[in-house]
């Protein structure tokens, strides 16, 4: 039910950023998450955030929220403003919430997996018994920082998931134009590390291959890799007129919703009625709207600001 | 917001001075560029003209009192104001500054002000150049510029030895030495000519003599007298250019007939107003300036890497103050005749024995005449006068035997002209040329259109 | 007081500050079993063991991103790189996570590491090994960059680094290593961004930081033989600058040359040529002179090698055009 709930508020949120994007309230980048809700929400479900820690890229909506984040104070980021979780200075790429332990919103494509992989450092040192969750798309696989990253929690044994997202468009290139290898769990076998690959428009198989990582992070201290094949219905970014794939194709994997999917699954074993599901998804839009009208009504930083937080 | 009027330096090497008139009283009006007092610094008394506009609101130092530049002299602002703090401040300025002001004390509190306030030498005020180059276009360094707005030495005075003739801070400190160019025309003669324990005396003695001196004091005993300002700058400036320039001297005897004669048929016929006679000085300004027309390399200054041949001939003479020595310059001689020169000498000269003198006035003269004869000196030497290289000293005229062509003995006016030059610039050979031929200007004037 | 080398005060610094903080760890290549590769890190994998002193693949992006992320998170890692050379592959996570995350973030996270190796030509190592990199660095805000030019500060500027909870980058240089002087026993702490007059003077200052200070006090020797006085001052600190000790000495002395080893276009001695320029106007009576390397890439030969960089003529020669002697 959780899960449900939290992909129908993803869903709402960016179909609202999507919406205030075109009136001109966010600038810039703005990667949407529509239809790969299925992948964020159903792997951090199987965290503790306590002692567990989320990095991902610039696609960070979802995460943030599955994580907790305020949707007020994600909206409010996206529109640039103080009451934003970076007061105002990140922007859609930048997220972040310490106190979740939800670490970004990153950037620099495959930049973080290093970084996510020293938070799984600290953990090891610390004998903490936590896990990392590092998030990347199809784009970054290839990049050296992800090499040198499955190399080094191979020799170091650090508890962290490696999650290829993989929605098979490096934004406008297809992933079998630029791999060598296209079934990515491959990957981690190089640095014989366990991959695995599954769809990732199912939430419940999702979270059950997550939580086995997970476990295999905590109690071996093994990383692990997982590829998630999934779909983004829109362009990479609010900019992107996605012309490199057909309509026919876009249609077909919209018939295969994540949500829609596990609404039929939870129907069909009677754990939620229609009424229920109409029900939570006006709950979450009106949640999304409210996001909005506060990020409206917030005020920008004062300019001085720009000169907080450069150093210590 | 009220603001202190602070004393500034009104001569380039003022550290203090005496207010001597208040033009303004307590409640007036004052509008940028008034005079507002009248202020005795160590060369002349100077105008101080206001760079704050509003109300007098308060003399803090009354006439007769003194202030060392930077010192604050007034409070200016709107009428009501409450400058209880201002006055506060001055207040305890002045009583716990005991020490006195080592170099540039007006340094920061004057820093914006020197250029308007001050009537010294900069580029908009000065009327003749001594080399004709406007100050915007010479060379100089931040530091050189700042030490030349604060201490008020026009930079066209200064020699500059950085490349291309940058001038630098080591000119401006040896500037500083000489700046204003006191005259150290007087000195010791030689040849015990010079009657011992007799001061120095210069070319005009004013219309009362010489300024009695004291004898020595009654009880018989030592006496400290402490060294003014001006005294100071005098010594500093003579010890400079006698050390730094090596001097030589070319004695000549010249046959003062000819001019006298001239001078007595000039003064015959102009008007009989007081005053209106022309001095024999402006008759020697005027030989030496057309003789320095054939004598470029005399009419020049050691810079260094380069030697300045001045474009213009500024003769200073050198005068007599009851304190001390001015040397006031007459500009461009070269282009004046000899009445013109001798009316603007009159009016400097009144001007320095009143202590009026401007920086302009006093600063910067190609050539120098200095003269003891009313005194009755036979010959002497002087000490150079920078930025020139060369002086000249005249004795008194009197009268000598000479030979006649024929045989006879007749009798002749001479005067004994003792050039000291700097061996630097002038040799041997252009100096005894020189002077050759100022002899055969002042004998012969009409074989100088020749 | 005993006489120590530089390679020594560092590894005292880091060996003190580990003791007493178990969060510092130090990573890098050749830093454990080989005691580091110019020996800097000698005996403390023996004291510390293998999970505090990590010898790490080559992979500079690789271990310096971990680095962030530990620091994230709650460590404070000390990130060896063997030389500043190899940073360049590394550079992508100093200037986009350690630099910008505090500000990105809106201050929720700090990035408390440190990175260090020696920094600019050592000798006979040609162009790709001999690189300074003191431009790059201290042309991002967001990070410190430091670079002691003795033991002494080198001890007391790596503790002040490791305690300080932003990202430093600490630039040391291989030939300084084996430098000697007195370093006392006692703790001491030197704050980041203080400049340091290693010789007072007052006729001309010549400014500069790292391994060309041993050559500029030379210079300063010869100078007085020859009658000049000049200050010395040695900035030890790049970001932050200490512009009030600069200008304070330019102010006195009215003249600067700047020496910086370094290629001269958009270095950082151009900066603080202009920074100089700027706020000390009025009191320059020359123009700041520059020595820095020439502008080529740095050549094998040793002759080429020595005739590139500054040099104690150089720096003599500089002094002298801005006292105009």
């Amino acid at each position: 039910m959780e899960l449900l709930r939290q992909m129908l508020l993803v869903r709402r949120v960016e179909e609202k950023s999507a919406q205030m994007y075109g009136l001109r309230k966010i600038g810039g980048f703005c990667h949407l998450y529509i239809g790969q809700e299925a992948v964020a929400v159903g792997a951090v479900a199987a965290l503790d955030l306590k002692r567990d820690y989320v990095f991902t890229a610039y696609r960070d909506h979802g995460h943030a929220l599955a994580c907790g984040m305020d949707p007020n104070a994600l909206m409010a980021e996206l529109y640039g403003k103080v009451t934003g979780c970076s007061r105002g200075k990140g922007g859609s790429m930048h997220l972040f919430d310490a106190d979740k332990h939800f670490l970004g919103g990153n950037g620099i494509v495959g930049a973080h997996i290093p970084v996510a992989t020293g938070a799984a450092l600290k953990i090891r040192y610390k004998k903490e018994n936590g896990v990392v969750l590092c998030f990347f798309g199809d784009g970054a696989i290839h990049q050296g920082s992800f090499h040198e990253s499955l190399n080094l929690a191979k020799i170091w044994n650090l508890p962290i998931v490696y999650i290829c997202e993989n929605n098979q468009y490096g934004m406008g290139t297809d992933f079998r134009r630029v791999s060598s290898v296209t079934d990515f769990s491959k990957m981690g076998v190089s640095y014989d590390i366990p991959g695995s690959q599954m769809d990732g428009m199912d939430a419940l198989k999702v979270h059950e291959a997550v939580k086995q990582a997970v476990q295999r992070a905590r109690k071996e201290h093994q990383p692990s890799f997982i590829e998630a094949v999934t779909y983004r219905y829109k362009g990479h970014s609010m900019s992107d007129p996605a012309t490199y794939r057909t309509k026919e194709e876009l249609e077909q994997y919209k018939s295969q919703d994540p949500i829609l999917i596990l609404k039929a699954q939870m129907l069909a074993s009677k754990q939620i009625s229609n009424e229920q599901f109409d029900k939570i998804d006006a709950e979450c839009k009106r949640i999304s709207n409210e996001a909005a009208q506060f990020a409206e009504d917030s005020p920008q930083p004062a300019v001085e600001t720009l000169h907080e937080d450069v150093l210590v | 917001m009220a603001e202190q009027v602070l004393m500034l330096a009104l001569s380039p090497t003022m550290e203090e001075g005496t207010i001597i008139t208040w033009h303004k009283k307590e409640g007036e009006a004052v509008a940028q560029s008034d005079i507002i007092c009248e202020v005795e610094t160590d060369k002349a008394t100077m105008e101080y003209e206001s760079v704050n506009e509003g109300t007098l609101l308060k003399i803090l130092v009354p006439e007769g009192g003194g202030a060392r530049v930077g010192d604050p002299i007034a409070v200016v602002g709107e009428s009501g104001e409450d400058i209880s703090s201002l006055v506060q401040e001055a207040k305890a300025a002045a009583a716990a500054a005991e020490k006195p002001a080592a170099g540039q004390p007006a340094a920061e509190p004057v820093e914006a002000q020197p250029a308007e306030a001050t009537p010294v030498a900069t580029a908009e005020a000065a009327p003749q150049p001594a080399e004709g180059a406007p100050v915007e276009g010479l060379k100089a360094s931040p530091l050189a510029r700042k030490m030349a707005s604060e201490q008020g030495i026009d930079l066209r005075s200064v020699r500059g030895s950085g490349p291309g003739g940058r001038i630098v801070k080591r000119d401006m400190d040896k500037a500083l030495r000489r700046a204003a160019s006191y005259g150290p025309a007087a000195a010791v003669g030689i040849a015990g000519v010079a009657a011992a324990g007799a001061p120095a005396a210069p070319a005009y003695i004013p219309a009362g003599g010489i300024p009695a001196m004291a004898g020595p004091t009654a009880s018989g005993k030592d006496e400290q007298i402490p060294v003014s300002g001006k005294r100071k700058i005098i010594a500093q400036r003579l010890a400079e250019s006698k050390y730094s320039a090596p001097h030589y001297y070319l004695r000549i005897d010249v046959d003062a007939g000819a001019m006298m004669a001239a001078r007595t048929r000039l003064n015959a016929r102009l008007p009989k107003e007081a005053g209106a006679k022309v001095s024999p000085n402006a008759f020697l300004i005027k030989f030496v300036a057309e003789t320095l027309k054939k004598y470029p390399p005399v009419n020049a200054s050691w810079q260094g890497d380069t030697i300045l041949r001045f474009g213009k001939i500024d003769i200073a003479l050198a005068v007599a103050q009851e304190d001390g020595l001015i040397t006031p310059v007459v500009r461009d001689c070269g282009s004046k005749g000899i009445v013109q020169i001798d009316r603007e000498l009159k009016i400097l000269i009144d001007k320095a024995l009143s202590n009026k003198l401007t920086p302009e006035e006093y600063s910067g003269a190609t050539f120098t005449i200095s003269s003891l004869g009313t005194s009755g000196i036979l010959e002497f030497t002087a000490i150079i006068n920078p930025p020139g290289s060369a002086i000249l000293a005249v004795g008194r005229i009197h009268k000598v035997p000479v030979a006649e062509d024929d045989g006879s003995i007749g009798v002749r006016s001479q005067m004994i002209l003792t050039l000291s030059c700097d061996h630097r610039v002038i040799d041997g050979a252009v100096g005894a040329a020189f002077l050759s031929d100022l002899k055969a200007t002042i004998e012969y004037p009409i074989d100088h259109l020749y | 007081m005993p006489v120590i080398a530089f390679r020594q005060a560092l590894k005292d610094a880091m060996d003190e500050e580990m003791a007493r903080d178990e969060n510092v760890i130090l990573m890098g290549e050749e830093v454990a079993q080989y005691n580091g590769a110019y020996k800097v890190s000698q005996g403390l994998l023996d004291k510390y063991g293998p999970e505090r002193v990590i010898d790490t693949p080559i992979t500079e992006e690789g271990f310096t991103g971990v680095g962030i992320g530990a620091a994230l998170v709650g460590l404070r890692p000390i990130v060896e790189w063997m030389t500043l050379n190899f940073s360049a592959q590394a550079f992508d996570q100093v200037l986009n996570n350690a630099a910008k995350m505090l500000h990105m973030s809106g201050g929720q996270l700090r990035v408390p590491i440190v990175f260090r190796g020696p920094n600019g030509p050592a000798e006979y190592l040609s162009s790709q090994h001999s690189q300074s990199f003191q431009a790059f660095y201290a042309h991002i805000p967001g990070i410190k960059v430091v670079a002691p030019s003795t033991p002494y500060d080198a001890k007391g500027m790596l503790k002040s680094a490791i305690r300080d909870d932003n990202p430093v980058v600490f630039l040391e240089a291989e030939l300084m290593y084996a430098w000697k002087a007195e370093v006392p026993e006692e703790e001491y702490l030197i704050p980041l961004g203080q400049a340091d007059i290693k010789r007072a003077g007052d006729e001309v200052t010549l400014i500069s930081f790292s391994k060309p200070m041993q050559m500029v006090l030379e210079a300063a020797e010869a100078l007085e033989k020859e009658g000049y006085s000049a200050e010395v001052l040695d900035l030890r600190s790049l970001r932050p600058l200490d512009e009030q000790a600069v200008y304070t000495s330019v102010r006195k002395t009215n003249r600067c040359v700047i020496i910086d080893n370094d290629w001269p276009m958009a270095g950082f001695a151009s900066y603080l040529g202009w920074l100089i320029s700027n706020n000390c106007f009025d009191s320059l009576d020359a123009p700041v002179e520059l020595v820095t390397m020439e502008d080529v890439p740095m050549p094998y030969n040793h002759g080429m090698e020595l005739a590139v960089q500054p040099t104690v003529e150089k720096i003599m020669n500089a002094a002298k055009r801005v006292m105009y002697v």
